[in-house]
């Protein structure tokens, strides 16, 4: 039967969503946790606050912890956590009004959405996995994860794709967040773990240099790392913006968006001329630094640089200088570097540069890419990647294959092989040979994924998802599936220092919501797979044995063990194994022990302003939003702070178009048009727009974002494209966007001298 | 449709327009292409721009080069280095090259560059230069010259008719080491022939070497194609503190040696110039020879149309110094560049709707202590309807190029005589208003800076001494984006805008101004919460949750209380009790808490406060 292709309906039936705030009060109780966003994972006491006028509350209070603090066994400094108005407020979302409680179900496209038992609900996903499967093939039934699903969730939805439906297609939203920092890690030391060291080795470097993160908003306690009494520390920003981290930097290199890598290959070749390159350490612990060193030298001299990025020379030359006189020195990249057509090199671009100033794996120095999502870390690691078994082992790896499938009871010839990539899975919903049902976990594409996806979604014959809210993906679903969220549930997190630590169940969930390990037990069995616990602590000891020998071998750890010590960084190979916050100290993990130089060339992003769009487009984040905004914009106090979408544009900028503070404006890219208050502010670059990427409708940024994707890591770009301004409403100055879609105008600044072709999935 | 591509692409020449021809190709090309490259040079092709570099020692010349024999072998390229061609027969589509071989194209790609000039000046051969005269173009003059600064010096010095010269002893700043009478081991004195960019970047090589340098120029100021007259004298200026001695508006007319090769140059008012080598930087000159001997249409250069095709012949094809392009021809890299992106484009089908249209030149010095980058029209004053040209003077031909067939250089390439390539291109801005221009001196650090603006694009700059503000200027420049309202920030970088300023005391801040940015506090919040009896950073924190997230507002709250502690308490409570939003009597902006009374005296404390991102 062929199902009419009408818009879903939107609206939630008002009796599917509990109005009346679930009670909490009664089954809390006091316990110590973590915070439910970013990958810092404060911790945070939870406790119960008594019954209220509208139910019952919890309270949260920062508890002294590494992840803001110094706390932990080895503490050195001052102690004290830390947490943002996000981690404050995190209790308001047991109590959203848009919880779901009970499971959702549109009988056919276009109906409604009706609440049912969870029998129905899985009964009917059962069915329609079955009959797309036996009709289109095993493929044709794909997975969606999200980096915020603790290690066990992301372990098990692998494992359920792999055994259970036995598709290919499983990729998670972290291919839009950490895909190219982990591809670039990996191939340079053959290890991707964000930090390769502890906070605490940020907290104590000379020198710390931000390339194109902006901490300050993403992760503010991270800060207290930062702090300076003394004054003998250096920060060096490079971003577009003048941001919060940026601004009081004692370096800020404000370079074009979409000229990062032409940035680090610049301070290289300064590095390289001015003899600071670090010959020992190049000669015992790296290869292939010739032919890098050759690259640079021969096409990064400064005044090409200063050209390319509008960073002055003096600048280039100040930034380096510090960072090769530093005795500790560590370079970090956030998404403002990575976020690119070019993301994997930009990052490798920055890894030489630490390689050849001697930083990865000298004590108190390195590179690091700071890790986004909650579980942004530990949910790349353990199979939910198209490429990926868990234990951060290849799915194209006979070894891995049969080593995993020894733990599965499977035969290894029956997993499945590598699968689409995120943004190439969405894509090819619903189109010949593409996915035809998709599961979703714990992401919201509609927001975060790059162009039309909605579009996409709709195309699907069947979408499920299990969500605790109903974000704007789910919304579309023809089931939808009520879950629990971070404080009703335990499981484990790997923060960005690759330090795995405990998530506590210290509030009993609502009435008729499951976990998502129930969830995926139930479906399992009904799909005749047998082996699926629900039992967080059962699943991760499976994990654990998955993952042995792996690089992210989690072998010697348990809840147990997580729980009474400080946290464990991985790999932990076995229970008398105190775990390795340093793995680089030694030797890298390539086969030869050395770090790998790969040559890196510029060439700048997939799209360059013209005359039809003359400005650049860049996007990021706001303090008191997070990621899609599913949770953080059911927070009242960070809906005030944070009210809605808006662009920052320069005074200059906005006096052209006669734009003041709060007009309302159109902007308009090759993909697609939004409408947003201008913010005008001098902290931007004249010839940039940006815009928060967390917010729906007319005001979702990545309708104007560009899909071209990395070679090597299938991240989109996110940071960079062109588009075209002008004021929305009151009439005067509107002109409607020109074509012009050929406008060769640096044609001078991108490199091809060492453009190599798509490679792979390497991360 | 795409075009035709041709299957078999001949290079003739591997300098920087050949290389990144070929670099640029191989990137794009179908299968099936062959790509053969011709270099005269017996080397690896090399960055020419870091030549300056390796003459000031700051480069390694071993780590200049663009492709190696892995690199060819790994994209099919037939690379033949140490070879020179001969001849082109475009009837045949056939070239020939000084080893004997004969290989046909269906695209030939002239990338010949330029070749410096020789001055014709008494006492000097063209065709065979004394020893310890060079010309400053190629890896091996600079490898020449290197040798030649640190050959011990010709002894015993022929004295010559005339004044002996004498130069004072300089400071030498980046000089390793103290100056010496003679220099520390080498030549000790040069003489650089020519003070155009080329010729700025050599004097302070070798003075960086530790040699005293006299650079000896025609026009009446250095640089004068790039430079005002200001800015060429303050460069002159800057240049004496680093060892060189500039002699401007001098005419050689002679040069001296004896057996063992260079010893003088003679000006034409009989003053000696004595040294133990001579660098000739008088300007290059476009080599056309093989393309004028094959019939193709030559003016200054090979001239072709807007795809770098010849206009005579549809198979030959010309990039950089060589080629007449938009009836220029550029010196720079950046067009050559530009160049070789839109010429490949074509051969390769991959764009055939690229055309080239010109470029605009910045012209950076590569010269340790020397900062200068300009731009544009430089020469133009204050109200200029149109651009000012160099004056007569200053567009005088670089120094000894008396026969006229060649100007000052221009970062080591080609300009031909007439074609004043940032002239021809500053005339294509369209520039219909008078000339707006900025200017700063500040001659006791050598700084100046000047900005031309017509109907608010840049048009122009110069910066030296201080070029914190070059990237913004070069993109305005490139791009031909509107300048800034407030121009200072072009001169003296961006004000620091949104980014916090410290207030001079807690009472400025305005009461909505946002103390803790990570959990969104305003001073209000504070104040009110310290109405309320917070008296410690750490109620405040309690009550407000200030200082809780990243921990940097701390110093703001601390100053915060202090400031209200010091109020008198019952009075300031009361205050803020009654109406903490109110605003002060003293002041449209101030929010004062405690009573009149202690207005002006008890602010006085200096208290590290910023407002962060206070937006209403």
């Amino acid at each position: 039967m062929v199902k009419p292709q009408a818009h879903r309906i939107v609206d939630m039936p008002n009796r599917a969503v509990d109005a009346r705030k679930p009670g909490v009060g009664a089954s809390a109780r006091t316990g110590a946790t973590h915070c439910p966003y970013c990958a810092l994972q404060c911790g945070m006491t939870v406790a119960p606050a008594g019954e209220g006028a509208d139910g019952a509350t919890v309270t949260i209070s920062p508890r002294d912890d590494v992840a803001a603090g110094h706390g932990g066994p080895s503490t050195e400094g001052p102690a004290g956590g830390g947490l943002c108005q996000k981690g404050w407020t995190a209790g308001d979302l047991l109590t959203t009004a848009g919880r779901l409680t009970t499971p959702l179900l549109r009988d056919e496209r276009g109906a409604p959405l009706r609440a049912v038992g969870w029998g129905a609900a899985l009964s009917r996903v059962t069915a329609e996995i079955q009959r797309v499967q036996a009709r289109y093939g095993r493929n044709a039934v794909a997975v969606f994860g999200g980096g915020g699903l603790t290690n066990e969730k992301a372990y098990q939805l692998g494992k359920f794709a792999r055994v259970a439906l036995r598709t290919a297609n499983i990729d998670y939203n972290g291919r839009f967040c950490m895909s190219s920092a982990a591809a670039a890690a990996d191939r340079a030391f053959g290890l991707d773990r964000g930090l390769p060291f502890p906070l605490e080795d940020v907290a104590a470097a000379e020198v710390v240099f931000l390339a194109g993160a902006n901490v300050a908003e993403t992760m503010p306690p991270f800060l207290r790392h930062l702090r300076d009494p003394a004054g003998t520390r250096t920060l060096i920003v490079a971003d577009p913006r003048r941001t919060p981290t940026a601004a009081p930097a004692g370096i800020h290199l404000q370079l074009t968006p979409g000229t990062d890598l032409a940035l680090a290959n610049g301070l290289l070749h300064l590095a390289l001329v001015e003899g600071l390159a670090d010959e020992a350490y190049i000669a015992a612990r790296t290869s292939g630094f010739a032919a890098v060193r050759d690259h640079v030298l021969a096409r990064y001299w400064p005044e090409r640089v200063e050209r390319i990025t509008g960073v002055p020379v003096p600048a280039l030359r100040e930034a380096v200088r510090a960072l090769a006189a530093a005795r500790t020195a560590i370079i970090l990249t956030g998404r403002g570097a990575e976020q690119h057509a070019t993301g994997t090199d930009t990052v490798t671009a920055f890894i030489n540069l630490a390689l050849a100033l001697g930083l990865p794996g000298r004590p108190g120095s390195g590179y690091g890419a700071l890790t986004g999502q909650g579980n942004g870390q530990g949910g790349r690691e353990h199979g939910q990647k198209a490429d990926q078994l868990p234990g951060y082992r290849r799915i194209d790896d006979p070894a891995a294959r049969a080593h995993v499938a020894a733990v599965w009871g499977v035969d290894p010839a029956d997993l499945p092989g590598p699968g689409r990539s995120a943004t190439e899975l969405l894509a090819a919903a619903g189109t010949p040979g593409g996915p035809r049902a998709l599961l979703l976990f714990g992401s919201n594409p509609v927001i975060s994924a790059p162009g039309g996806v909605a579009d996409a979604l709709d195309r699907l014959d069947f979408l499920a998802a299990a969500d605790f809210v109903d974000s704007e993906t789910a919304r579309r679903a023809d089931v939808l599936l009520p879950v629990t969220q971070w404080a009703e549930e335990a499981g484990t997190m790997t923060n960005l220092e690759g330090r795995v630590r405990l998530r506590r169940r210290c509030v009993d969930p609502p009435p008729g919501v499951r976990t998502d390990l129930e969830v995926l037990a139930e479906l399992a069995g009904r799909l005749g797979a047998a082996g699926f616990s629900a039992d967080p602590a059962a699943v991760f000891d499976e994990l654990a044995r998955a993952s042995a020998g792996g690089i992210a071998d989690y072998a010697g750890m348990s809840h147990a063990r997580i729980d009474a010590d400080w946290g464990l960084f991985w790999p932990c190979p076995d229970a008398a194994h105190p775990g390795t916050p340093r793995p680089f100290t030694d030797r890298f993990a390539h086969p030869d022990g050395r770090a790998r130089f790969t040559v890196a060339g510029h060439r700048g992003p997939a799209e360059s302003p013209d005359t039809g769009y003359p400005l650049y487009l860049t996007t990021g984040r706001q303090l008191a939003q997070y990621q899609s905004g599913a949770q953080t914009r059911r927070v009242a106090d960070l809906l005030k702070t944070a009210p809605g979408p808006y662009a920052e544009i320069h005074p200059d900028l906005a006096a052209r178009h006669d734009v003041a503070d709060g007009t309302p404006v159109r902007l308009t890219t090759r993909r697609g048009t939004i409408t947003v208050p201008a913010r005008l502010t001098s902290a931007i670059r004249a010839d940039t727009v940006f815009v928060p990427f967390h917010w729906p409708g007319a005001g979702r940024a990545n309708t104007l974002t560009n899909p071209a994707l990395d070679p090597v890591s299938r991240m989109p770009e996110f940071k960079v494209c062109a588009v075209h301004l002008e004021r929305a409403g009151p009439p005067g100055t509107s002109e409607a966007p020109g074509p012009a879609d050929h406008d060769a105008r640096n044609p001078a600044t991108h490199d091809p001298a060492e453009v190599r072709g798509g490679a792979g999935e390497a991360a | 449709m795409t075009a035709r591509v041709p299957r078999r692409i001949v290079v003739v020449g591997n300098g920087m327009a050949g290389a990144r021809t070929v670099e640029e190709i191989v990137r794009q090309a179908p299968g099936g292409t062959t790509v053969t490259v011709f270099g005269a040079e017996p080397f690896r092709p090399y960055n020419r721009i870091l030549l300056s570099d390796v003459l000031a020692g700051a480069a390694d010349p071993g780590h200049i080069h663009l492709h190696d024999e892995a690199w060819y072998a790994r994209h099919g390229v037939d690379a033949r280095n140490g070879v020179t061609v001969t001849g082109i027969d475009t009837a045949r589509r056939e070239v020939r090259s000084d080893d004997g071989a004969v290989i046909g194209y269906d695209a030939l790609v002239l990338a010949t560059g330029s070749a410096p000039v020789v001055p014709p000046l008494r006492g000097l051969d063209t065709t065979a230069l004394p020893a310890r005269v060079v010309p400053f173009r190629t890896l091996a003059d600079c490898h020449a010259i290197i040798d030649a600064a640190a050959a011990p010096p010709p002894s015993p010095v022929v004295a010559s008719a005339g004044r002996r010269v004498e130069p004072e002893r300089r400071d030498g700043e980046g000089v390793a080491g103290p100056l010496h009478e003679r220099g520390p081991a080498g030549a000790g004195r040069a003489v650089v022939l020519g003070g155009g960019l080329l010729g700025v970047e050599a004097a302070r090589g070798l003075a960086r070497r530790g040699l005293r340098v006299d650079l000896i120029h025609l026009a009446g100021h250095l640089m004068e194609r790039q430079l005002d007259d200001a800015a060429g004298a303050m460069l002159a200026d800057t240049l004496t503190g680093l060892g060189v001695t500039t002699r401007t508006s001098a005419h050689a007319a002679a040069v001296h040696h004896d057996d063992a090769g260079f010893t003088a140059v003679e000006l034409a008012d009989g003053t000696h110039v004595e040294a133990g080598l001579l660098v000739l930087a008088c300007g290059v000159r476009p080599d056309v020879a093989l393309a004028r001997a094959a019939g193709l249409a030559v003016e200054h250069g090979v001239v072709v149309d807007d795809r770098l095709r010849s206009v005579t012949d549809p198979h030959v094809y010309a990039v950089g110094d060589c080629a007449q392009a938009s009836g220029t021809v550029y010196g720079l890299v950046a067009p050559a560049w530009e160049q070789a992106a839109v010429l490949a484009a074509h051969l390769t089908g991959t764009d055939p709707a690229a055309r080239y249209h010109g470029s605009r030149l910045v012209t950076r010095l590569k010269a340790g202590g020397v900062d200068l980058a300009a731009m544009g029209e430089t020469h133009t004053l204050h109200g200029d309807p149109t651009t000012r040209p160099c004056t007569a003077d200053a567009a005088a031909t670089a120094n000894g190029a008396a026969d006229g067939t060649a100007t000052g250089s221009v970062n080591g390439a080609a300009d031909a005589a007439g074609l004043n390539a940032a002239d021809t291109r500053t005339a294509e801005i369209p520039t219909a208003g008078a000339a707006e221009v900025l200017s700063f001196t500040d001659p006791a650090r050598g700084t100046y800076k000047k900005l031309v603006i017509r109907d608010g694009r840049l048009t122009g700059a110069i910066l030296l001494g201080e070029l914190g503000t070059a990237g913004a200027v070069t993109q305005l420049f490139d791009r031909g984006d509107p300048v800034p309202a407030d121009r200072l920030t072009l001169l003296f970088g961006p004000a620091r805008g949104d980014t916090p300023v410290p207030a001079a005391s807690p009472a400025l801040m305005p009461g909505d101004a946002q103390v803790c940015r990570c959990n969104d506090v305003t001073k209000r919040a504070i104040t009110t919460a310290w109405a309320a009896g917070a008296r410690d950073p750490a109620a405040v924190s309690a009550a407000t949750r200030a200082t809780t997230g990243c921990g940097s507002c701390l110093n703001t709250v601390e100053g915060l209380l202090t400031w209200l502690n010091d109020q008198d308490p019952a009075t300031a409570s009361a205050e803020e009790r009654r109406e903490p939003t109110s605003p002060a009597p003293a002041g449209e902006r101030q929010e004062e808490p405690a009573s009149t009374g202690t207005a002006g005296s008890g602010q006085e404390t200096p208290v590290a406060v910023s407002i962060e991102g206070a937006r209403s």
